[in-house]
């Protein structure tokens, strides 16, 4: 009864744009229409007007002193969720990052999703060593200490496996969140020496046209990529989010090769051989290559396409009660920034235009919002992005109509989280 | 005191111009240590399709049966028909109506793939184990059991990457749109 006298001294003051209760984004940023603001924090908050508040018993208590190490608060539980372990695949498998509940842009060392086809091998980097030979004047050995020495850049990229959101296609697991669906994307700041300040040492003779990237993994991973990506914004990363690159993503050197496939950026980075051709990996052959429905494959699918997500709500999320939300989530596009976030509550009928919270950077995860109304009918959430250069996120109708479903790889489609009138929200299919 | 804070200065000074003279020395340091391509024959696995980077040596399919029975079909069962997805080495057809099951014998373009990955990668529980001549001869063998080279036939630096592949013209390059 309260709940709906607020409703309806509120209802006037909110702009609504978009069907099933999409809201202006106008109200996330405090313009305009007061009183909005309030009626977010209080229709989600729930405050009781009634409470009485005491001094909490860590307010009296003295806590731990500085520790070498830190790491989360006992009261959060945030993992990177993977499949189990199988024997016949020694250290192979991934782990995804818990999207839904992350927020900004930047995803935590611990939390970085993982791709590995030979486990993670423990390097001394002492004994380490980068070779960089095939069509140079010089061959040339590096250490990792005299690696430190070199001028470098940092860069906030993300780093998405090719392989990520692919189940999406044979339309299976109702049950999927954002993590288990979409987590094989991460978002970072890389630091570390560009690829063409070794390569230029080294000395690249004319008829080169590829390098071909080795791992000191167990799988000594490898991946062929262009010599005029290499020479452009290719980046030999050492540190990761100010600290050495995890082990899981490629202590103490990897590749990074900004906004494409995941796989190119090949992590434990022992070797550059300058080639004419490409090496033809298995990483690039048999796997990483998407089969059309003519039966033709794709080969050196690089750049991700524009792509966004809400992350919250999203699925196994309960949509507490009627009232007012931040729907957000995060969007990214390997060939540029992103420019514009729309968001749908009917399943892609009508849209708004979603508040940019974050910076809009090259190549990174960028962060969206929106309020919602909802009213407790049924709804589907939907977000679409566009980039800088006018690409925009496609339907999965209209994914599966280019390219078939025999490929996974590279599947940039909109995703739909169905609100039941109940509020459960699961993956759904429009 | 005046002469002191003076002195101070010009040393604060000193200290920043010599910061940014050791920076702008950075751009062009050069600490890459010399080596042989004949030094790094141990450490280069890259074998291609052009033949480039295979080793010397040689095998056949039939010296290569026993070391797949014992150090590969754990996991790729003993015809290479695997024990999940990702271990199938053997059949397929890519002109399949159902979603056409990808090997090396349907799907791989090249040859020397199978050498190269094999040596690096596999088998799976002690990769790089076997040795340039037992490479040869079990990949013989994958490529025996996918009916693309007779049990006797020789495999070697020259011929292993001309072994023509079913799908060598399965691919489209897009390798242009970056
Ligand atoms: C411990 C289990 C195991 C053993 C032993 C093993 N493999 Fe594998 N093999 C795998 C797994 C797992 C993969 C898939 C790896 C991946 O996808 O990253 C694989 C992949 C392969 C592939 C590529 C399959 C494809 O379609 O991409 C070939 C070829 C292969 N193995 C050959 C061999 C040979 C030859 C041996 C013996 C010398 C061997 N394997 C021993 C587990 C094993």
């Amino acid at each position: 009864m309260k709940q709906g006298k607020l409703e309806k001294k509120r209802q006037p003051r909110l702009e609504k744009v978009a069907g099933n209760g999409l809201l202006s984004r106008r109200h996330l940023l405090g313009l305009g229409l007061g009183g909005a603001g309030l009626a977010m924090s209080q229709a989600v908050m729930g405050q009781d007007a009634g409470l009485k508040l005491e001094i909490p018993g860590w307010s009296k208590t003295p806590g731990p002193g500085p520790s070498a190490y830190g790491s989360a608060s006992s009261h959060v539980g945030l993992e990177r969720q993977s499949g189990f372990g199988n024997p016949l695949y020694p250290g192979g498998g991934a782990s995804r990052s818990p999207l839904q509940h992350l927020q900004g842009t930047i995803t935590p060392n611990n939390l970085h999703f993982e791709r590995h086809h030979a486990g993670v091998p423990d390097i001394d980097p002492a004994g380490h060593k980068l070779v960089i030979n095939g069509l140079v004047r010089q061959p040339l050995v590096f250490d990792y200490e005299d690696l430190l020495k070199y001028t470098m850049v940092s860069r906030i990229y993300f780093l998405e496996c090719s392989g990520n959101s692919g189940a999406l296609l044979y339309g299976g697991n109702p049950d999927g969140t954002a993590q288990s669906l979409h987590g094989l994307v991460s978002c970072a700041e890389w630091t570390g020496i560009p690829i063409s300040t070794l390569l230029e040492e080294a000395g690249v003779l004319p008829e080169a046209r590829w390098i071909a990237a080795v791992g000191a993994d167990a799988a000594s991973m490898g991946r062929s990529v262009p010599l005029n990506k290499a020479m452009d914004d290719s980046m030999l990363a050492l540190f990761q989010n100010g600290e050495p690159v995890r082990p899981e993503q490629g202590y103490p050197m990897r590749l990074f090769n900004p906004g494409w496939e995941g796989n190119t950026s090949v992590k434990w980075l022992t070797q550059i051989k300058v080639t004419r051709e490409p090496a033809q990996f298995r990483d690039e052959t048999s796997k990483y290559t998407d089969t059309m429905p003519d039966r033709k494959s794709l080969q050196f699918t690089f750049p991700m396409d524009v792509k966004s997500l809400i992350t919250s709500p999203s699925g196994q999320m309960t949509v507490a009660r009627n009232g007012v939300y931040r729907v957000n989530g995060i969007a990214w596009s390997g060939s540029g920034s992103i420019r514009r976030v729309e968001v749908s509550a009917d399943g892609g009928s009508t849209w708004a235009d979603a508040l940019i919270d974050s910076q809009q950077l090259d190549k990174a995860l960028t962060r969206f919002s929106i309020p919602w109304q909802w009213d407790g009918s049924p709804a589907v959430l939907q977000s679409r992005a566009t980039d800088s250069t006018g690409n925009v996120q496609p339907t999965r109708e209209a994914v599966i109509a280019a390219k078939g479903t025999i490929n996974r790889y590279h599947n940039p489609c909109i995703q739909s989280w169905g609100v039941s009138p109940s509020g459960e929200v699961t993956n759904v299919y429009v | 005191m005046y002469t002191s804070r003076k002195l101070i200065s010009a040393l604060a000074l000193a200290g920043f111009c010599s910061a940014v003279f050791v920076s702008s020395a950075q751009e062009s340091v050069r600490l890459g240590t010399p080596v042989s391509e004949a030094d790094l024959a141990g450490f280069d696995l890259i074998a291609e399709p052009s033949g480039a980077g295979f080793p010397s040596g040689s095998g056949t399919a039939a010296q290569g049966k026993a070391i797949f029975e014992s150090r590969c079909a754990a996991c790729h069962g003993l015809n290479g028909e695997g024990n999940s997805a990702a271990t199938i080495i053997v059949g397929g057809d890519m002109q399949s109506e159902e979603s056409p099951l990808r090997t090396v014998g349907s799907y791989w373009p090249y040859a020397s793939t199978v050498f190269d990955f094999i040596r690096r990668a596999m088998p799976a529980d002690a990769p790089k184990s076997l040795n340039d001549e037992e490479a040869y001869q079990v990949a013989a063998y994958v490529l025996y059991l996918n009916g693309l080279v007779g049990e006797n036939e020789v495999l070697n630096a020259e011929t292993l990457p001309q072994v023509r592949m079913p799908n060598a013209d399965g691919f489209i390059d897009q390798s242009d749109i970056q």
